[in-house]
């Protein structure tokens, strides 16, 4: 299993962020930290016999908080569960946030992974983005974490940023490639409902839907043109694409991403957190407060608590696991639904087939990269009615 | 309770102008209901009429009266249906009456319809009281408004009780003038039976039931009834009288009263609305005048989305067509959208009416396609053929020539927009007839219009040229000879059946034109780029491409929470399910309507 620990502070939210995250009081943080060692606690019972194998701290902004409270958090984790000797363990980190100091003692209290948001190396896209740091704030960062021992680094980057070009994007590209990280992710720029970006670009997202010429958002062709451009660098640099946002070196693809694509059972540690243990999924409670309320009176805040069909099972078989690059396993599927692939899907994988969207072969189906490029269109075809 | 205590009335009236509120008004004042029972607007309990504010079916309620001479009076109020699509049976509800109150707005003046209504009140030869309503507000006018009724529809105005049917203002006078200005009624209750059926509806439990005038004779549970016109016959179960909102069973109906009979029946076809009842035993000489048998002026298909729902929206249109006896429908098959029906309606919003009925009521998901009228077509071997579905036009090489429904049209205008009404009747074909002025200000333009251009939006654009404040009374006048020619929509280089329309030859190109523009913007993005092409047999003259994807996935989920993903998905997947597969293009409900949207700027 994998355990995930959410921490919902930043020190200011950035414009297209819609996660769960906020500004805090350094005691409001004090009194989560002592929620989640105690909701780590009130699980450890549970899941005494597991082993788990990866560890991913997210938020917000996890190195925001004190270092010191997530060396404690840390030694609840060691000490309440049981980690694989080569679990990966990772911890997601804003320039800025994380100093030399600070990053000794994640890797002391160990913590082998470290995934760093850049987004991009250009001051005036980082500016647009509300970003906090700058690219030397990034390079500081990148510098000491490799200093503390880190030998698993990932880089975020991000394509269709308002204004981006094929030049400012290969500016980025290779100066990440310049630092050899082990892992980077490229995600599209996703304007969400209720950000500041989507009350600035929501007109421009309607034309680019439609297909129509954008005002400030790249338009679709650009759009198509800057993610292909990612693929292009990183796979000829050496990169690897495992799955449609993530690249990574040889043996080094994110234990924990996968995870998530390929079902493997899921803890959500924190406020907002989702799991998936025994085909249950829930969310615990995403107000703060309310998360902090509960844990302090040994009650586990779980909402959306959802057991999920045979056939929401199939459904997530396909429509996760197709977002990686090798697909899934026909096999898998059949041993573990007692179904074949082609009683459920035959019809859905023929026309796909068909329209070179998906291929099989030796059992791995797979999407093809223009598949992948529509793979939202595609994936909606795996729901059952 | 003899006649003379008996006052059989309809509320006559121009939309909002507060039929419905005075009947409400007249109910709370002669107490048959606490004010607690009153829901709002008793006599619309329909909610989709609520919700537009007009009343579809006609009702009927019996009220008791007190009069201040302290005599108690029944008055049965049957209501009217406020729409031209439902023309006759708001003249078979005045038929069943002696008299019939005018309301007019105070802040509005005569409407259009109030000039439709009221004449048809006085065809029906029906005293007529005219009531001045909504003299509480401050942009009245009842001085000016008594002025207009009596110098445009010519009947005494200046004593017309002045009121706010929504303060409850002066609705007593309103009631008084009922019983000293409205006849009562006159049959005998001796003479063979003759009851006039204003309306009708199907209840599970009793069958069809009739809601009849009783204009000589009785009759009372037992009996067994004839009906004239149908030739059905049946035992009649039960009769009684309408409190508000529910049936009430009572001994007999006799010469005068207005009530209702069960009969056990199972056909709203058998006691159509106009049909004459009389009793097997003792039959009336001949029927009452004015029965006709309502004919539906708009045809569409109708399809389910889902093609496995056939069935049931055919048990649908059925129990619908059970209270609905203008309603038709046959089934048809399109190539594009499958097994669906040619349903037959009187009008727009009757359409409109059924369609939602269908779709709340029976949860039923429909693809509707574009309505049209019934054109002629007259064959070179003589043959005419009626034509309900445009994909039926005959090879253009068969046809000698087409025809197509006209009606008679009056738009009631303010001045400032005779000139913009006058290009909008122009644009749509329109044959000017006159133009009379009934006061200084305002004008009713007679315009022999195409059914077929009246149907397109035509509503819509009266109201936008003319800042809400032209109002339009129309009815069929005949068919004439024209120009007509079948547009075709071919997606991605199939013709869609289902897409195909009459227009008049000369508006083809810029029709054409627009609707391929329309279908651009109506048709999601696929993966593969779809053009969408107008043409007139095999020539094309209009083409637009609905451009492919390009790029289309799924923001990253955080955290392992997929519950958003899913969602879009999900998403992606009902909006797939509301089209139609063509060929390889998803076509999207709407776009099989949207044709009635061209205007829109």
């Amino acid at each position: 299993m994998e355990l995930y620990i959410h921490i919902p502070f930043c020190i200011k939210k950035c414009e297209y962020c819609d996660f769960l995250s906020g500004t805090s009081t350094e005691s409001e943080r004090a009194r989560y930290s002592e929620a989640v060692m105690k909701e780590l606690f009130l699980y450890a019972d549970d899941f005494k016999d597991e082993i788990v194998t990866s560890v991913f701290i997210g938020g917000g902004t996890p190195t925001f908080l004190e270092a010191d409270r997530m060396v404690r958090i840390m030694e609840c984790v060691h000490s309440y569960y049981n980690l694989s000797s080569d679990c990966e363990i990772t911890i997601e980190c804003n320039p800025k946030t994380a100093t030399l100091d600070s990053l000794y003692k994640y890797r002391e209290a160990g913590i082998n992974r470290i995934s760093i948001g850049l987004q991009s190396v250009n001051s005036d896209e980082l500016k647009l983005l509300g970003r906090v740091h700058d690219y030397n704030d990034f390079l500081r960062t990148f510098e000491n974490a490799r200093k503390a021992g880190f030998q698993n680094i990932n880089i975020d980057i991000m394509t269709g940023l308002p204004g981006q070009t094929e030049e400012k994007l290969q500016k980025t590209l290779r100066a990440v490639y310049m630092l050899r990280p082990e892992h980077i992710s490229s995600y599209d720029l996703i304007i969400e409902e209720g950000t500041p970006f989507y009350d600035k670009y929501a007109s421009d997202l309607i034309r680019r839907d439609r297909g129509e010429e954008t005002l400030l958002l790249p338009n679709e062709e650009l759009e198509e043109k800057l993610s292909n451009q990612v693929e292009d660098f990183l796979i000829s640099h050496g990169y690897h694409q495992y799955e449609i946002s993530n690249f990574a070196r040889p043996d080094k693809e994110c234990r924990h991403n996968k995870g998530y694509w390929e079902r493997v059972p899921y803890l959500g540690i924190g406020a907002g957190s989702a799991s998936l243990i025994a085909e249950h999924r829930w969310n615990n409670v995403r107000d703060v407060y309310k998360y902090m309320e509960a844990i302090e009176n040994n009650e586990l805040p779980k909402v959306c608590l959802h057991e999920l069909s045979k056939n929401e099972a199939m459904e997530e078989f396909f429509f996760l696991g197709l977002r990686k690059n090798e697909g899934v396993n026909r096999l898998d599927f059949e041993n573990y639904f007692e179904l074949t692939v082609d009683a459920v899907y035959g019809e859905v994988l023929r026309r796909l087939k068909s329209e070179n969207l998906l291929i099989e072969n030796a059992g791995q189906i797979y999407l093809t990269k223009r598949g992948r490029d529509v793979s939202n269109f595609i994936l909606a075809d795996f729901l059952l009615d | 309770m003899d006649q003379s205590h008996i006052r059989n009335f309809s509320i006559v009236a121009h939309i909002d102008h507060g039929k419905s509120t005075l009947a409400d008004r007249m109910i709370e004042k002669t107490g048959t209901l606490t004010e607690r029972e009153m829901q709002n607007q008793v006599l619309d309990n329909m909610d989709l009429e609520r919700e537009r504010g007009i009343t579809i079916k006609s009702q009927a309620v019996r009220l008791i009266y007190t009069a201040k001479n302290g005599e108690e009076y029944i008055f049965n109020l049957i209501d009217t249906p406020g729409h031209v699509d439902f023309n006759y049976e708001v003249s078979r509800s005045l038929a069943a009456c002696d008299g019939a109150v005018l309301v007019v707005d105070a802040t509005q003046g005569v409407e259009a319809q109030t000039l439709a209504n009221v004449y048809l009140a006085i065809d029906s030869n029906l005293e007529v009281l005219p009531v001045i309503n909504k003299v509480d507000l401050p942009s009245a006018m009842p001085d000016r408004v008594a002025e207009e009724i009596e110098n445009i529809i010519g009947i005494e105005a200046m004593d017309a009780p002045r009121i706010s049917a929504k303060t409850g203002l002066n609705v007593e006078d309103v009631l008084e003038h009922i019983i000293t200005d409205l006849p009562a009624p006159t049959g005998d209750a001796k003479a063979p039976l003759k009851g006039l059926i204003f309306d009708s509806f199907y209840d599970p439990y009793k069958g069809v039931i009739a809601f009849v005038r009783i204009f000589d004779g009785t009759v009372k549970a037992g009996d067994t009834i004839h009906f004239m016109a149908s030739c059905a016959e049946d035992l009649a179960i039960e009769v009684g009288y309408f409190g508000a909102g529910r049936m009430i069973p009572c001994d007999e109906l006799s010469a005068g009263m207005v009530g209702y009979i069960a009969a056990g029946i199972k056909n709203i076809r058998d006691a159509r609305v106009g049909d004459t009842v009389t009793l097997k035993s003792n039959p009336a000489k001949e029927a009452l005048p004015g029965y006709k048998k309502v004919n539906p002026m708009v045809y569409c298909g109708m399809y389910p989305a889902d093609s496995a729902k056939y069935p049931d929206l055919r048990d649908a249109l059925e129990k619908l067509q059970l209270n609905d006896a203008a309603l038709q429908f046959e089934p048809e098959t399109s190539a594009a959208l499958g097994f669906g029906f040619r349903c037959g309606f009187l009008g727009l919003l009757h359409l409109d009416v059924i369609q939602e009925r269908l779709e709340r009521e029976y949860d039923l998901d429909l693809v509707t396609t574009a309505p049209g009228v019934i054109y002629k077509v007259h064959k070179t071997d003589g043959e005419v053929i009626e034509l309900t579905n445009p994909s039926n036009l005959p090879d253009p090489a068969e046809i000698e020539y087409m025809e197509e429904p006209v009606v008679d049209a009056e738009i009631m205008v303010t001045s400032e927009f005779i000139g913009s009404i006058m290009d909008l009747c122009q644009e749509r074909r329109g044959e000017y007839i006159s133009m009379e002025y009934i006061e200084e200000n305002r004008a009713v333009l007679k315009y022999v219009l195409p059914l077929n251009e009246i149907i397109y939006d035509f509503f819509d654009a009266l109201k936008s040229r003319s800042r809400g404040y032209a109002s339009l009374d129309y009815e069929f006048k005949e068919y004439r000879r024209s120009e007509l020619q079948k547009l075709d929509i071919l997606i991605n280089k199939e013709v869609v059946d289902a897409l195909s329309f009459i227009v008049f030859a000369d508006s083809a190109y810029s029709k054409g034109r627009k609707f391929c523009e329309k279908l651009k913007t109506t048709i999601p993005r696929q993966l593969f780029d779809i053009p969408i092409q107008a043409a007139v047999g095999a020539k094309v003259i209009a083409r637009e491409t609905v451009k492919a994807y390009r790029k289309d996935v799924l923001a990253k989920c955080y955290g392992g929470d997929i519950s958003r993903k899913k969602k879009l998905l999900e998403k992606q997947k009902e909006g797939k399910k509301r089209m139609r597969q063509i060929g390889s293009v998803e076509i999207p409900q709407e776009a099989f309507m949207s044709i009635l949207k061209l205007d829109e700027e």
